[in-house]
């Protein structure tokens, strides 16, 4: 079977992550490994890999439009408002993995299908792709007026992107809450520790609900736990949904499968899994058009 | 003049022992009372800064606009001064809103070793004139030299100062001595120091903490403030003037506005130096998680000390209130020893 092209822009964890996820898809197949920083991490591994690299950015897939089909930007946000206009220009399919938000939001999960269509499509944040899913579980069973989660990862599965983009991270993932997740009101919160050893990425949502139905949200949630572990194998409840304190609060966590940061950095592959899984279904499509 | 200056938490810190509670009436009487007392500014706020009302920190009797236009109203001479954590606030939904009200200093804060989250807000308000205090919090969980390491970063994007928070309380005398020693030494800028309590040395720390060069004391009146409460600024200024420091403060004001405005507001169960805060000082957990263990150990029926020892044992930071409710439950089933 033939496989679909891509490259990546950005050579960070989030870059490199993807990287070893495609190396392993049946339908995906990375062309080009882009950075600027010929040294980075990530390069060197792509290059011992025998993957093509460029220190030359969005400039190579300029250069070289015929490199890739799909494209995923693992930059920042603000590179990502500069890379969009030329990426759409060129016709590739962008999954923009920063919190820009130029895009259409896609938790695969919830919207998968509505994502095909675009031409960028936005994965919103780690903290999003972990906890719209229960936002939206949640808010089919009951009545929310408030919901908000508090992201927590560990300081060494946070990278330059995630730790310069603080802000757009807290608002993309509420705006993510309300518009994918069906929320009226909302909130995120991001937490970075730094402990040793590291702590896996954990994700906390409370709901302010009247009269909640504990059995239905109870139900809710668990299986849309079991969706998201088809392609999210860590993805784990590790409290509740439980009502405390006046509030619906449920405890979730993601142990990565340690791709290229180890296992804690679950907070990588929420996202990159997410990423690829959207691409996969896009290729998968445009070879069954070509068929 | 002894060049020492004094940020007055009271209504910041202290909205952590209210359950974030304070009311615009009382703003408005305290910046009426403290106005032109001499110390730098006062902050006001939520107890976790802009944008930190919320269902895992508690929500805030008023909203951060209300508290700061009150504030500003009532302050001419004193500085108005607002705290932010990146990952609760943003730029935009509270620093510009801020801005516009009036405030003249920001106070921007992270745990100890994430000062790069604090760079596009702390360079945003120098961009904008506005004096920009860099906050390492939960100082005690790092070594001296990163300390050190993270205040040069917030030197390098331009903060006017960096202030460590002893968040939990759990800072020993030597320990501040060697930490503040350290960053005047190798520092061009400010440095201050806010106590916590929890093993009843607030006081006696800052009082070190000037001794080895810093000049800025953070601390509220009479202590009021997150689990044990805070340096006490009444005492530590009157111990510094005793001592000859010409401190520009009028002591009879601050002890007028601790009493008639700030003892009322204090709540016995929550203020003070009682076991719970003692042993969150031990265990070297952020101060004001002690009204959410309370609460957790009400519903799972568990002991609120042996929480906190759980906490500081998976060292926890600011910001993770929501392990609480995790590690009470834990607790109740028998899936954590005590």
């Amino acid at each position: 079977m033939d496989k679909v092209k891509v490259g990546i822009i950005g050579t960070g964890n989030i870059g490199t992550d993807l990287l070893m996820k495609i190396r392993r898809s049946k339908v995906l197949k990375c062309e080009i490994f882009a950075g600027w920083n010929p040294d980075s991490k990530g390069i060197q591994l792509a290059r011992r890999m025998g993957i093509a690299t460029t220190s030359e950015s969005i400039r190579y897939i300029q250069n070289n439009p015929g490199c890739c089909d799909i494209v995923f930007d693992a930059t920042s946000a603000k590179s990502h408002l500069y890379h969009a206009p030329i990426l759409k220009e060129l016709g590739k399919f962008t999954l923009d993995m920063t919190p820009a938000h130029v895009g259409k939001f896609c938790v695969p999960v919830v919207n998968l299908s509505e994502a095909l269509d675009q031409d960028n499509v936005n994965l919103v944040t780690c903290g999003g792709q972990a906890t719209v899913p229960l936002a939206y579980a949640i808010s089919r069973v009951a009545q929310v007026e408030y919901l908000e989660v508090v992201a927590t990862i560990a300081s060494k599965s946070a990278g330059k992107g995630t730790r310069d983009n603080i802000d757009e991270f807290t608002q993309t993932t509420k705006d993510a809450l309300i518009e994918v997740g069906g929320i009226k009101r909302a909130k995120a919160i991001i937490v970075l520790n730094p402990a040793e050893p590291p702590i896996t990425m954990r994700n906390t949502i409370y709901a302010i609900i009247n009269n909640p139905d504990m059995g239905k949200i109870r139900q809710a949630v668990g299986e849309m736990e079991q969706e998201i572990r088809k392609y999210v194998p860590g993805y784990r409840v590790i409290l509740g949904p439980v009502l405390e304190n006046g509030r619906v609060t449920t405890s979730i966590e993601v142990t990565g499968s340690g791709d290229f940061l180890p296992q804690y950095a679950g907070n990588l592959d929420i996202i990159t899994c997410a990423a690829v899984r959207i691409a996969e279904k896009y290729a998968m499509e445009k070879m069954g058009r070509m068929e | 003049m002894s060049g020492i200056k004094f940020i007055d938490a009271t209504l910041r810190d202290g909205n952590h022992a209210l359950k974030q509670q304070i009311s615009t009436d009382t703003v408005e009487k305290y910046c009426r009372g403290m106005d032109g007392s001499g110390v730098e500014a006062v902050i006001v706020g939520h107890g976790n800064g802009l944008g930190a009302s919320s269902l895992q920190v508690g929500l805030a009797l008023e909203t951060d606009e209300d508290l700061l236009g009150t504030a500003r109203k009532s302050l001419r001479s004193t500085k108005l001064g607002a705290y932010l954590i990146p990952g609760f606030g943003t730029i935009k939904d509270d620093i510009d809103p801020a801005l516009d009200i009036g405030v003249d200093l920001f106070k921007i804060g992270c745990h100890c070793t994430e000062a790069d989250t604090t760079r596009q807000h702390i360079e945003y308000v120098k961009f904008m004139d506005k004096t920009a205090y860099g906050i390492l919090m939960m100082y005690h969980l790092a070594t001296t030299d990163r300390v050190l390491e993270e205040a040069k970063k917030m030197q390098s994007y331009g903060a006017d100062g960096v202030i460590l928070m002893d968040s939990a309380g759990a800072s020993t005398p030597e320990l501040v001595k060697s930490t503040v020693c350290s960053l005047v030494e190798a520092l061009d800028i400010e440095v201050g120091f806010h106590a916590h309590n929890n093993l009843g040395l607030a006081v006696a720390n800052t009082y070190i903490a000037v001794q080895e060069g810093a000049t800025i004391i953070d601390g509220t009146l009479r202590g009021l403030g997150a689990g044990a409460g805070n340096c006490p600024i009444e005492a530590v200024a009157a111990l510094l003037q005793k001592e000859q420091y010409d401190l520009g403060l009028n002591l009879y004001q601050l002890f007028d506005v601790s009493k008639e405005i700030v003892a009322p507001l204090m709540n016995p169960p929550l203020s003070g130096l009682d076991d719970i805060s003692i042993v969150s000082g031990m265990a070297g957990v952020f101060s004001a998680f002690k009204v959410h263990v309370i609460n957790a150990s009400r519903e799972f029926k568990v002991d609120p000390r042996d929480i906190f020892m759980e906490l500081g044992r998976q060292k926890v930071v600011a910001g993770q209130e929501d392990k609480i409710v995790e590690i009470a439950e834990k607790l109740q089933k028998g899936e954590i020893r005590r």
